[in-house]
């Protein structure tokens, strides 16, 4: 019976809570050209209904019933296109947040002088909405790692791009920091077109990579086996001076393995090589 | 008992593994091999494990083995057509094979061998 009061103020003063709430949001600077007002207008009104026909099951803070369904799902897609508008999430959250204001406002005109049950009232809807906001922000976290993950596999896929140079020449510019995951990407497309393209050189360019340390390095010197392993050769080329300190501070062993300061010289020494095996 | 053929071509040999190899099967070849350089005389040896797809650290650690044995003997070994899948299997496992030369297909990998055996006591710098 108690509960019923929260979705019966709703349902009956809905249209002033309504108005107030859209007034509020206008107001606030928060997101604001970002989304047309009708749009807020109408998100707030569908935000109310459901709200008013979920409220009759509220118990406590738990939403997680099956009376909230609806509700939720409208939230995680409000969430979502927030995300995809540039939203940060505190000005998702406090679009829920904005609706005690009005809410509270209707509440107490209901309650007229019996405090006790306002109180209690308040304290309810306050449970309710902050419930709600959690949800929201939970769902806008997800939504913005779903985004994250979905960028990174995108990098993963373009930033290993395996370039022909000449006949029986490869290269392969590095962009970006080195990983495992990564460079076990790297290292099977290397490999896969070295078989098809019969290439007899591979060249590592490193330009791009910003930081080696013993585990990059580690990385670049297992690429450099398995190609030695296929009958390929590799040379390391855009080995920048502070790479270079950094590798001999750290005492890794490249020996073994040819390095040139830029592209330029490791394609004439792959030419040179090339040639020479040819004409034999 | 199955065998891995032996093929003498001029005064090289082709080995080419299809199947395989279980480890009994990598010692008989060994010891076949071994032999064969010898009576033949052979100046190179290429191992073709092109349709190799599975290694284990034992078959790496035999082809190592033979390209030591053949050194001893006198002939050059060099290993071809490596899958990459094989390559990096090998690699993770640790085993890079120091000193066993490679090639990427057998046509290459001959060409090396001439090569290596026209350079022959002359001190070359490739490899």
């Amino acid at each position: 019976m108690a509960d019923a009061t929260m979705s019966n103020v709703l349902k009956k003063s809905g249209k002033e809570i309504h108005a107030a709430w859209t007034k509020d949001l206008a107001s606030s600077s928060a997101g604001k050209g970002r989304i047309s007002a009708s749009e807020l207008e109408q998100q707030s009104g569908e935000f109310i209904t459901l709200l008013s026909s979920a409220s009759e099951h509220a118990k406590g803070g738990d939403i997680s019933g099956s009376a909230f369904k609806p509700i939720r799902d409208f939230l995680e897609g409000i969430s979502r296109s927030r995300v995809l508008q540039g939203y940060s999430s505190d000005e998702t959250a406090s679009f829920i947040f904005s609706l005690k204001r009005p809410f509270f406002a209707a509440l107490r005109t209901d309650a007229g002088k019996d405090a006790d049950a306002l109180a209690d009232q308040v304290w309810r809807a306050t449970e309710l909405l902050d419930a709600l906001g959690l949800h929201t922000v939970k769902a806008y976290q997800k939504s913005r790692e779903e985004v994250i993950s979905r960028q990174q596999r995108e990098m993963l896929e373009l930033s290993t791009p395996v370039v022909k140079l000449w006949e029986g020449i490869l290269a392969l510019p590095m962009i970006g920091t080195l990983d495992s995951a990564r460079t076990q990407v790297v290292m099977e497309n290397l490999l896969q077109k070295v078989v098809e393209t019969g290439a007899q050189i591979a060249i590592l360019d490193i330009t791009g990579v910003p930081t080696v340390d013993t585990l990059v390095a580690q990385h670049l010197l297992k690429t450099v086996t398995a190609l030695r392993l296929m009958g390929a050769e590799c040379i390391i080329s855009g080995i920048r001076p502070q790479i270079a300190q950094t590798i001999v501070h750290l005492g890794v062993d490249l020996q073994g393995v040819t390095t040139k300061a830029n592209l330029a010289d490791a394609l004439a020494l792959a030419l040179k090589r090339t040639s020479g095996s040819l004409t034999s | 008992m199955e065998r891995i053929p032996i093929l003498r071509m001029g005064e090289f040999l082709l080995v080419t593994i299809q199947i395989d190899m279980h480890d009994q099967m990598a010692l008989k070849l060994q010891d076949d091999l071994s032999n064969a350089i010898q009576k033949h005389a052979t100046r190179g040896v290429l191992i073709d494990i092109s349709s190799l797809e599975m290694v284990d650290s034992f078959i790496g650690r035999m082809v190592a083995d033979i390209s030591g044995m053949g050194r001893l003997l006198g002939s050059e070994t060099i290993l071809v057509g490596m899958q990459p899948a094989v390559a990096i299997t090998l690699v993770e496992l640790g085993l890079s094979l120091p000193g066993v030369a490679t090639a990427l297909n057998v046509e290459r990998g001959m060409a090396l061998l001439r090569r290596k055996i026209d350079a022959d006591g002359t001190d070359d710098a490739e490899r």
